[in-house]
This record gives structure tokens, C-alpha cells and sequence, in this order.
């Protein structure tokens, strides 16, 4: 089952790339991604539990928010780059924080917000500990609120 | 429509210019990761979706016009996500390798 969804997100994955609907590149796309199937098919889907599609669907509609938010931050950053007053503006810090996220995946999926958002940058993750690098204090504080933690939590039901 | 595309390219721009501004004057190693790896990311992810919204609509709707329009959108969604794990290599590196990050407190 796992393997034939590979097959099948792969072989969409060629058509798209090759642009040509005929037999010759079709047959070509069949054989490739039966090999790749055959060598790496256990790599896409790892195991199948209950509740993928439920965490896919709040992950979609968490993007637009996280988009949101890096456009804010870019925003944030940009302007302390273009301040003639900047090295009074900024104030880099490392924080280390807890974190109440239990999977690995609601981990990633945080550290990688983080590190989108301007201003934030995750340095390391040691169990439920958080080492991030902020730039100022605004985005510091914002960090720190746990908005964005919980709405991670609730992607992966973990709230 | 060539005014989307012109707001977006341009807006990418305007992050490339702060992001490279960014570079030359912040203080220290880590506080550039932070103009260069997220400031290019949205900077690129604009320019990239500009020219697919572009090419989507100069090719009229065509076939083969949407077709290189997903594949410049798989461009940008490939950049943000490999942009921030280089970035978070590179910081981690420099935190192992003993770079000490510059505070307001130390430089006074």
C-alpha cells in the first residue's frame, strides 16, 4: 500500500516535471519510478498511523499564518538593517527554553518556524530544550509569548 | 497582471537590498545569519512566484505555461525549505567551533 502511493506521487511527480503526455516518456516515467519505488519506497511514508490526514489539513491551514509571520518579521528585520540608529535597536541574545511539544515531527516542524521568522534562529535542540538566537528584543518577546508553540501543538494534537 | 508581477519582483528585491545591507552592517556572525538566511529566502520565494504568476499569464493558460509555472513554484518550495536547514547548520557550526556572540552588554 505504502509502496504503490510512492509509486503513484512519484510517477504525478515525473508527468509534471517531463511536460510530454505521450506513450514514449510515459513508459520511460513507469520504469524510473519502479526502480526508485523498488530501492527508497520505505523512505516517504515511514509508518502509517491514525490521524495523518486531520494533521496534514491543520499543517496546510497553519501555512498562511506562518507566511503571515515571516512577512511581519522580514518586515522587523529589514528595518533594523535600514536604521541609521541600529546598533541602539538591536540587542542579539541567546535564549534557552522549554518546550511542552513531545514528537520529534512537532519538534522540527517548530525549530524550522523559528528559523523562518526573521530575527530567530534555532541553534539546538536538547530533548525538550530550545536554544534560539534572537536578534532584538520585540521578536525575543514574541518567541517567548508561545503563539507559535501552541499553534504547532494543535497541528500535531499535542494541546 | 504584469503589475503582480512587477509588485512582487520588486518587493523581492527590496528584501535582497535590506538582507544585503543587513550583511554588511550587522555586528557579528550570528546576527548576518539572520539578515542572509531570511531575508533571501522571502526575497527569492517573491521574485520566483512573480515570474510563475508572469509566465502563467503571458502564456495564457496554456499547458505547457502552467507546467513551468508548478515548476517554478517547486523552485521557491524547495528554497524554503532548504534555506533555513543550511542556515541552522551554519549557526550551529559556528556555536560549535567557539564563535562568541556579540552582546549589547560586551560591547560597552
Amino acid at each position: 500500500m505504502r509502496l504503490i502511493a510512492t509509486f503513484i506521487i512519484l510517477f504525478i511527480f515525473w508527468m509534471v516535471m517531463a511536460g510530454k503526455f505521450d506513450l514514449f516518456h510515459a513508459a520511460l516515467g513507469v520504469i524510473s519510478c519502479l526502480i526508485v519505488t523498488y530501492l527508497s519506497g520505505d523512505l516517504l511514508f515511514k509508518e502509517s498511523r491514525k490521524g495523518r490526514g486531520k494533521e496534514v489539513v491543520r499543517f496546510i491551514a497553519y501555512i498562511p499564518w506562518l507566511i503571515y509571520q515571516i512577512v511581519l518579521a522580514n518586515l522587523h528585520v529589514a528595518r533594523l538593517a535600514l536604521s541609521p540608529k541600529m546598533s541602539e535597536l538591536i540587542n542579539p541574545q541567546l535564549i534557552r527554553f522549554k518546550v511542552n511539544l513531545k514528537s520529534d515531527i512537532s519538534k522540527v516542524t517548530f525549530a524550522n518556524s523559528i528559523t523562518l521568522t526573521p530575527g530567530t534562529i534555532t541553534a539546538d535542540i536538547v530533548g525538550d530544550e530550545f536554544l534560539v538566537h534572537a536578534l532584538s528584543q520585540p521578536v525575543a518577546d514574541d518567541l517567548l509569548s508561545g503563539e507559535m508553540e501552541q499553534r504547532v501543538a494543535h497541528i500535531f494534537s499535542e494541546d | 497582471m504584469e503589475i503582480v508581477t512587477i509588485i512582487f519582483v520588486v518587493s523581492g528585491l527590496f528584501f535582497f537590498f535590506a538582507a544585503s545591507i543587513g550583511l554588511l552592517r550587522f555586528p557579528d556572525f550570528y546576527a548576518r545569519m539572520h539578515a542572509t538566511g531570511k531575508g533571501d529566502t522571502l526575497g527569492a520565494l517573491l521574485v520566483v512566484v512573480g515570474l510563475a504568476i508572469y509566465t502563467l499569464f503571458e502564456g495564457g493558460f496554456e499547458l505547457e505555461s502552467i507546467l513551468t509555472s508548478i515548476k517554478i513554484i517547486f523552485i521557491a518550495v524547495f528554497i524554503f525549505l532548504a534555506n533555513p536547514t543550511a542556515t541552522h547548520a551554519i549557526f550551529k557550526a559556528g556555536l560549535d567551533s567557539g564563535v562568541v556572540p556579540w552582546t549589547k552588554e560586551g560591547a560597552r
